[in-house]
């Protein structure tokens, strides 16, 4: 159950951080300079390792317990950051992700910006859109992957689990060379957000010194409850706002 | 100079924090009372789940209302 659910919490986060960086890379690609972009894709990718590896065996160092504490905290703040928004884009309180209006916008935005070079650089401002959006959106899933695999013990599968995700949206960003508009963001944003709330709670209590009954096999009972409770509240505030606005507008909400 | 501090600390804050700060609030103070009452009695697991039940539906309520 552990590893498995290691491997779902940091795929999923991956995958949705990696789609909307492809978004913004594809947008800085096409409209300004292709190698640019790339630089601009690689140099975040390099911050991003250096700061793993500086973390993560700081992270290993520390007694489990505090890290527990720590990280269950965190953990279950972001979980219920992720399930709030993705609980309010399914019930129609707010606008789903839409990928092709994310690119039109970059895109045109990257059109009418002025063109910088320098002796590194063919185009700063391609580099720099790709830099930070490798960068800003990799930052929440190294946490998640750093956290989680030093609480398993078990880094590894999570580092594995990140790759994969991005090998997996990279693939196809480039068969499709278009914004990854039908992945279905928000029910992944759904299920990382059970899994890091869920996670949280168990860590995070533990950590506090709380004793789980029936220790780890706790989480049968928690991510699943956890899970369930966010669909309800989805589905309550969705009966709410389609009696507020128009039921037909967010008919096709992802959650169900 | 002041403007960049003030971009890296905002950043920060949405990066932790996030949209409603009462939820980090409530989180902390739920790990806070389940160390305090864990050292007498170990069994407080139950405190984080009430919490998450507590704190979610408020924060969607507050986002709600507004909109």
């Amino acid at each position: 159950m552990n590893s498995g659910a290691l491997f779902l919490a940091v795929f999923l986060a991956c995958v949705v951080e990696a789609v909307e960086a492809t978004t913004i890379v594809l947008a800085a690609g096409t409209s300004r300079d292709w190698r640019s972009a790339i630089s601009g894709v690689l140099a975040g990718l390099i911050v991003l390792a250096a700061i793993i590896a500086a973390l993560g065996p700081a992270l290993s160092t520390i007694p489990l317990q505090p890290l527990r504490l720590v990280v269950g905290g965190l953990l279950l703040v972001f979980g219920l950051q992720w399930l709030r928004k993705a609980i309010l884009r399914a019930s129609g309180y707010k606008a789903l992700h839409d990928e092709e209006k994310i690119f039109a916008t970059e895109l045109a935005a990257a059109q009418a910006a002025e063109r910088r070079t320098s002796a590194w650089v063919g185009d700063w401002y391609a580099f720099t859109l790709s830099f930070k959006g490798v960068l800003l959106e990799g930052l929440e899933v190294a946490f998640i992957a750093l956290t989680f695999g030093s609480n398993q013990h078990d880094v590894g599968l999570a580092a594995v689990a990140a790759v994969a995700a991005v090998v997996v949206v990279v693939a196809a960003g480039v068969a499709v060379r278009a914004p990854l508009a039908r992945v279905p963001e928000n029910s992944m944003k759904f299920v990382v957000g059970v899994m890091l709330a869920s996670f949280g709670t168990f860590w995070g209590a533990e950590g506090a010194g709380a004793h789980w009954p029936g220790s780890d096999a706790a989480l049968l009972g928690l991510v699943p409850s956890i899970a369930v409770f966010g669909l309800l509240l989805a589905a309550l505030l969705r009966r709410r706002h389609g009696r507020v606005t128009a039921p037909a507008a967010y008919a096709t909400a992802e959650v169900a | 100079m002041l403007a960049k501090l003030r971009g890296f600390g905002a950043f920060w804050y949405d990066f932790v924090i996030g949209d409603d700060w009462r939820v980090a609030v409530g989180v902390i103070a739920a790990l806070a009372v389940t160390y305090a009452i864990a050292r007498s009695t170990p069994s407080v697991w139950w405190i984080l789940p009430v919490a998450v039940v507590l704190l979610l539906p408020m924060s969607l309520w507050r986002a709600t209302r507004r909109s």
